[in-house]
């Protein structure tokens, strides 16, 4: 896909003037927020799951390569073809070998992060395929020609007028008058239409939320079905996936499957979750004649020796971004790439590169929601911070910006310096904010006072205040 | 792409994690141990309740996704109440099944407005029949194993899907579940799928609002037997 990280200031100017957008967004705290709350207050052990989750990730990453190839051996005996992917572009051709071999014209597939990360689509129709998304959210977004803008809920953009229009303007073979006023019709009709596909397609592709070393199997979670549907009735069954998704057992898989409907839905279970090994055997009535498991690295094992190693514990649950007040005002297309909110401003400067992605981990105000409901417990503010250490380290950043982070650094360091300095501003301000109390502009604070005014401080700083505190002064 | 290529991609990888992991010695045995061990962690308090509990639960939790939970005290009084659910959904009584044993070993001549079609669905099937091999009360999920007995497309084509299963084989948690599928199948091995279904098919991909009926059944009517 296209980046436009770097784009992201001008990206979010178009966002918030966006008010198909706008509405579209204002549905998350009453949507998947309070959902996942009232999740979690149904499930004492909740948080102390978290623990553990975070504890099996660790574990796990810790002897990576040693999983991956039980997860390998397990998966080989059940007829499993596996092909490692250093690169998206190597990832891309192995796919596209596959259908080849398959003498193949119509792929569906089911929800998959990593495919966007490769831009698989476009790679397979420049090869005259048809590739076909059937989750409900993944077609809507293919047919308007977008990217998902959330991981779990590609469409959140949209809202029901807009899907609306997309289904008279592509599916002109059915009567102009039909009735799509309410989200059950639209529903429906991409159901007859997509059925068609997965009756007819030659190869089904998906992701894998997990694998499991113990059995060599690939897991997905679904709630439409859609993914069962895609792998199962397609000769060839291919799963696009990484090296992250590994964990060595079911009952290690089980743990995090706890948390991650709660966590991204607010449902206590998804509807279904699918564990796929190997292609059909012998005896069975039907399932795909081949599965081929793509396991893609793009960047994944050089954050291993690196702070940013914690990354590779995401489950992909979307919370994080659910929680995000940047994302609730933006979305997810104005992080320019495929992983929005906290954990894209984490994942794509390690992914793309700091240079094209620096606005990213740039664009958060540190309210720490991300980190609080991350069922990984991922610190993302804390490496949203060691980005921007790196980008200052490596001389990035607007003159203005350095300039003010080194005249704030040479104050911090000297504390007596640094008290004076506010005694000396606080009271400047305060003596001319007295009349109104407020400030409606002010020079180098335009970027606050352009939209709000500022208060004028009281007349002493929080350590003047401290200090009298615990003198016992009454205030 | 050669073999060649395919193992140098390989190699790639897995040195890059090496690399960066500098592995020492005794990890290969932990691993080992790890996936040998099936250590329990910790698991909801809610899945610790005796049989009669364990039902409630699991109805209750499939409820609440929009499934239809009806018992049938004996295999014997299974096709009166499929039947009757059914009649009562306005549906055909004419049903497609896998080789399953224990399904095939009930008396459905019981009904004989019932009829059932043997082997994997085809798109024109309105209704499913299939046997879980266990249940989890936890979250009111039901564990169907692929193969001849129960296919998987029995499961998610025909709109309307009926599972069975039986009082005997529903646990607490998902961990009993996979005790069980353990037992089955011996250890570090799967069926080609393990299907775990908490419910009919959904989206919300519209608007955010809730639709039943998505890909996979718009019914689902869960019959515990026994």
């Amino acid at each position: 896909m296209d980046v436009t990280a770097h784009a992201f200031k001008s990206n979010v100017k178009a966002a918030l003037k966006d008010m198909q957008l706008q509405r579209a967004l204002s549905g998350l705290p009453t949507g998947l927020v309070a959902q996942r709350t009232a999740a979690k207050a149904k499930l004492p052990e909740f948080e102390a799951l978290r623990d553990v989750g975070r504890d099996i990730k660790n574990h796990t990453l810790a002897h990576l390569d040693l999983y991956l190839e039980a997860w390998e051996t397990k998966a080989t005996a059940a007829g499993a073809k596996v092909h490692w992917a250093p690169t998206a572009a190597d990832a891309r051709e192995i796919v596209a070998g596959i259908c080849r071999d398959a003498n193949a014209r119509l792929v569906t597939k089911g929800k998959s992060m990593v495919s966007e990360e490769i831009a698989l689509n476009a790679h397979l129709e420049a090869q005259g395929l048809e590739v076909v998304e059937t989750d409900l959210g993944e077609y809507l977004v293919q047919i308007r020609h977008e990217t998902p803008s959330h991981i779990i809920a590609p469409a959140i953009h949209l809202t029901e007028a807009q899907i609306e229009a997309d289904f008279r303007r592509q599916h002109t073979h059915l009567p102009k008058d039909r009735p799509l006023d309410e989200p059950v019709k639209i529903v429906s009709e991409a159901r007859e239409i997509l059925r068609e596909k997965f009756i007819k397609a030659d190869v089904g592709i998906t992701g894998a939320n997990f694998l499991i070393a113990e059995t060599g199997s690939s897991i997905i979670v679904t709630n439409e079905g859609n993914g069962d549907l895609t792998q199962s009735l397609a000769k060839v069954h291919v799963v696009v996936t990484s090296i992250d998704k590994v964990v060595p057992t079911l009952e290690d898989v089980t743990t995090l499957l706890r948390l991650l409907a709660r966590s991204a839905t607010g449902q206590e279970f998804s509807v279904y979750t699918t564990f796929s090994t190997g292609p059909r055997r012998a005896e069975d009535a039907d399932g795909p004649e081949e599965y081929h498991v793509v396991l893609l690295d793009n960047g994944r094992s050089a954050l291993l020796d690196t702070p940013f190693r914690e990354v590779l514990r995401c489950i992909r649950c979307g919370a994080c971004m659910n929680h995000c007040p940047v994302y609730g005002a933006v979305g997810g297309h104005a992080y320019g790439w495929v992983y929005p909110g906290p954990i894209g401003a984490v994942i794509n400067p390690a992914l793309i590169g700091l240079e094209e992605a620096s606005h990213l981990p740039n664009a958060s105000t540190f309210c720490g929601r991300c980190e609080s409901v991350c069922p990984m417990k991922i610190p993302l503010p804390g490496l949203m911070r060691e980005w921007r250490q790196q980008e200052f380290a490596a001389g990035g950043g607007t003159r203005m910006a350095r300039s003010a982070l080194k005249a704030w650094s040479y104050l911090a360091r000297r504390p007596r310096l640094y008290h004076l300095a506010s005694r000396l501003g606080i009271a400047a301000l305060s003596a001319l904010g007295r009349t109104r109390g407020a400030f409606r502009s002010l020079p180098l604070a335009g970027g606050w006072t352009r939209h709000r005014d500022l208060a004028a401080p009281q007349g002493r700083t929080f350590q003047q205040l401290w200090a009298e505190h615990k003198r016992g002064v009454p205030r | 792409m050669s073999d060649a290529a395919a193992v140098a991609r390989r190699e790639k990888v897995l040195g890059a994690i090496r690399t960066r992991l500098g592995n020492s010695g005794g990890k290969r045995e932990a691993v080992e141990a790890r996936i040998a061990g099936q250590a329990r962690h910790l698991v909801p308090e809610r899945s610790r309740q005796d049989a009669s509990g364990l039902k409630a639960l699991f109805a209750a939790q499939l409820r609440a996704g929009n499934a239809t939970v009806v018992e049938s005290a004996s295999e014997a009084d299974l096709p009166r109440i499929v039947a009757s659910y059914l009649r009562g959904q306005n549906l055909p009584l004419t049903l497609r099944a896998g080789e399953d044993a224990w399904l095939r070993g009930i008396d459905w001549s019981r009904e004989p407005a019932i009829s059932i079609t043997k082997g994997p669905a085809v798109p024109a099937d309105e209704v499913g029949l299939t046997h879980a091999v266990a249940a989890v009360a936890e979250t009111g999920t039901l564990v169907l194993a692929s193969g001849p007995e129960n296919p998987v497309t029995v499961t998610f084509l025909p709109e309307t899907s009926i599972i069975v299963v039986r009082a005997a084989d529903l646990v607490g948690p998902y961990e009993a579940a996979f005790d069980l599928i353990r037992e089955r199948y011996g250890h570090g091995t799967m069926p080609r799928t393990l299907n775990l279904v908490s419910g009919p098919s959904r989206t919300a991909d519209v608007g955010g609002r809730l639709v039943t009926g998505a890909h996979g059944p718009r019914r689902l009517c869960v019959v515990i037997v026994g």
